[in-house]
């Protein structure tokens, strides 16, 4: 596929990456203190905070993975928008606010609350770790797809270069710029983001008289599939398994964001529980607007770019969106919107490196290791290098995991967060007997559950598309594993509480006050 | 942004406090007890579940009705209702519709019957420390 000058695209490229690097250092000599580094003080207000948590789950996944769904497969695309915004109910009815209300710094000081801390924090920080690892491993894809479209890099080991050398780029922004330059850049990100993509949509409505029918009817006309691209089961409809497989994933989605660290360690960073609120409220406003613009984003690629010319660009799937701004607006917008999807890919992957060295310097090292005594400097030596190690080992991955469309990789992420994280969350919340057998019981069974049937799927092994095509150790025939472990994370949280006498009163007591009210909850750091 | 995000970040933060510690005295685990056992509290907590609750179970009994239609409807789903636009695709655009106005009710229903309550409550935890 032809895609402008690579000159060009290259350039525009390494200005956008001089001019961010430029920003985060700045910002980076104003940190003086190790705190900045979790909360940024817990003084953004309601609405900078929404647009930073809009940042922070808009990834890759959303804007390259569900275009290039919907492109490719029309309405079984469309679940993913419905399912990472309806999720967002869950985490306002239910998380956010007990949850500012009653932790400090990571998931895991909600979850340890009243329960024994060094199990607990263990489980919370291992599962913590394991849900950035695959979210960490869809991004890299995505800036793998991203830049070798650009650059018109054909081959496998050229884009896995390439991969290598972007997660590299992401590691030295993470360790000059800390949690600080990662909300700047955040923020900057998610308007540049919601401004670029609402100018295709009004782009592309534009070119069909604002009349959303004709947009579907002009993907039908030239689609290889014809019609079937506005009904569902074009992408699972093929066997039972694939269909469940469909419903295995619409759990994941639904259950999964409000289990997400970093999505969870945003909710700190705002003084009071009102301001939770609001910022979530304001995270459904721009997030609903931004997934109802996939919805036309997907169809007008699918007709001004064409399913087969797509599937065949370096990239795949992922290049859809990258694509439609080139069919769209020429070169110009093509790099425009590539410096926003590159900013994207950066500043999620930045959250996500800080949130999981966070978990493990924070959990692991100071509360598990160190009683809580550690030298906060020391804290700050092990999180760096944990950042280090977590780019390293999220390269590998990528490089595997390349040609793989990123929304579903990302969904993979959310399966885990949904089986090994959310049961615990709401069962130490709202269930008075949960202790910590309960709780360790939980994130570890789905935790383990989540990543055994992943291993096991037709993901990794056995089929065309899977990422060691010529090995076939495959027994579970979905594709994601949301609707087994899921449930036994649940049940597993609830047999591992009645089968243990450990129980807390007072400490249960002073959650649930905490949690309601915000008595004692931690203020913002005053100016 | 109309205004630079680091005027709001404080010149200095304080070290990471040990986990388990609060910062300065806070109410005590007895306090606690007695405001959970007292009537105002349980007011609070059923009016919070009378609405949290239910409307979780609303939208998920929606969600995946959209969701197992999609799977086990095929036909239904693709009957056209306007142009191309077919009974799945609306439902699923019904679903944003929704979404939106859940989170409107809760904001509402937050603000006029739950914050109130709460800070009344903090205030007097928070005061007796």
């Amino acid at each position: 596929m032809d895609v402008g000058n690579p000159w060009l695209n290259l350039a525009i490229f390494l200005a956008f990456v001089v001019v961010t690097l430029v920003i985060v250092v700045r910002v980076s000599r104003t940190t003086t203190s190790v705190g900045d580094f979790y909360h940024g003080g817990r003084a953004f207000s309601g609405r900078q905070n929404g647009i930073a948590i809009s940042g922070d789950y808009l990834s890759a996944a959303s804007f390259l993975g569900i275009v290039g769904a919907v492109a490719l497969y029309g309405y079984d695309g469309l679940l993913y928008s419905i399912g990472f915004l309806v999720a967002w109910l869950v985490a306002l009815l239910l998380v956010a606010e007990p949850l500012r209300n009653t932790a400090k710094y990571t998931m895991a000081d909600v979850l340890s609350f009243r329960m024994r801390q060094r199990p607990v924090r263990t489980a919370a920080a291992t599962s913590t770790l394991a849900v950035t690892f695959f979210y960490l491993l869809a991004q890299m894809a995505g800036a793998g797809a991203l830049v070798a479209l650009l650059l018109g890099i054909d081959s496998r080991a050229g884009q896995g270069a390439v991969i290598a050398v972007v997660g590299a780029l992401m590691i030295v922004y993470v360790l000059v710029g800390g949690m600080k330059g990662t909300t700047w850049v955040q923020i900057i990100k998610a308007v540049l983001l919601i401004v670029g993509a609402g100018a295709m949509f009004v782009w592309v409505l534009g070119l069909n008289g604002m009349n959303l029918s004709r947009v579907v009817g002009d993907a039908v006309a030239v689609h290889p599939e014809g019609l079937r691209v506005a009904e569902p089961m074009l992408q699972y409809g093929g066997s039972t398994a694939s269909k469940l497989g469909f419903v295995s994933l619409a759990v994941a989605l639904v259950f999964g964001a409000a289990g997400l660290p970093h999505v969870l360690m945003r909710f700190y960073t705002v003084p009071t529980a009102k301001e939770a609120r609001r910022s979530v409220t304001w995270a459904i406003g721009l997030i609903g607007a931004f997934y109802l613009f996939t919805f036309v984003l997907g169809f007008g690629a699918a007709y001004l770019v064409g399913a087969d010319v797509i599937m065949d660009s370096p990239g795949g799937a992922n290049s859809a969106a990258p694509a439609l701004a080139y069919a769209l607006g020429g070169t110009l917008l093509l790099g425009f919107i590539s410096a926003v999807a590159f900013a994207t890919i950066l500043a999620v992957v930045a959250g996500l490196t800080i949130t999981a060295s966070a978990s493990f310097a924070h959990d692991i090292y100071n509360g598990v290791i160190k009683g809580g005594q550690a030298d906060p400097h020391e804290e700050v030596k092990v999180a760096r290098r944990t950042a280090v190690v977590i780019g390293a080992v999220s390269i590998v991955g990528g490089v595997l995991a390349n040609g793989q469309n990123v929304a579903f990789l990302v969904s993979l992420a959310f399966a885990i967060a949904a089986s090994a994280n959310l049961p615990s969350i709401l069962y130490s919340l709202y269930w008075k007997r949960f202790n910590t057998r309960g709780s360790v019981w939980s994130i570890y069974g789905g935790l383990i559950s989540a990543v055994v049937l992943i291993v096991f799927s037709p993901v990794v092994t056995g089929s065309e598309t899977a990422m060691f095509p010529s090995v076939d150790i495959a027994w579970f025939p979905l594709s994601n594993p949301a609707l087994v472990s899921v449930p036994l994370g649940f049940f597993l949280g609830w047999l591992g509480s009645v089968t243990s006498n450990e129980h807390d009163e007072l400490k249960q007591a002073e959650m649930e006050v905490r949690s309601m009210t915000g008595a004692g909850a931690e203020k913002a750091v005053i100016h | 942004m109309s205004h630079d995000p680091e005027a709001h970040l404080p010149p200095r933060h304080d070290p990471l406090p040990a986990i388990s510690d609060e910062d300065g005295p806070g109410p005590s685990a007895e306090e606690f007890a007695r405001v959970q056992q007292s009537a105002e509290f349980q007011q609070l907590r059923s009016r919070f579940r009378r609405f949290a609750f239910p409307m979780t179970v609303a939208f998920l009994v929606w969600y995946f009705a959209y969701v197992l239609l999609s799977t086990f409807a095929e036909d239904l789903m693709s009957v056209p209702v306007i142009g191309y636009l077919n009974v799945g695709l609306l439902l699923g655009l019904g679903q944003f519709v929704t979404t939106f106005l859940i989170t409107w009710l809760y904001v509402r229903h937050a603000n006029r019957n739950l914050d109130p309550v709460a800070g009344r409550l903090r205030a007097e935890l928070e005061g007796e420390a």
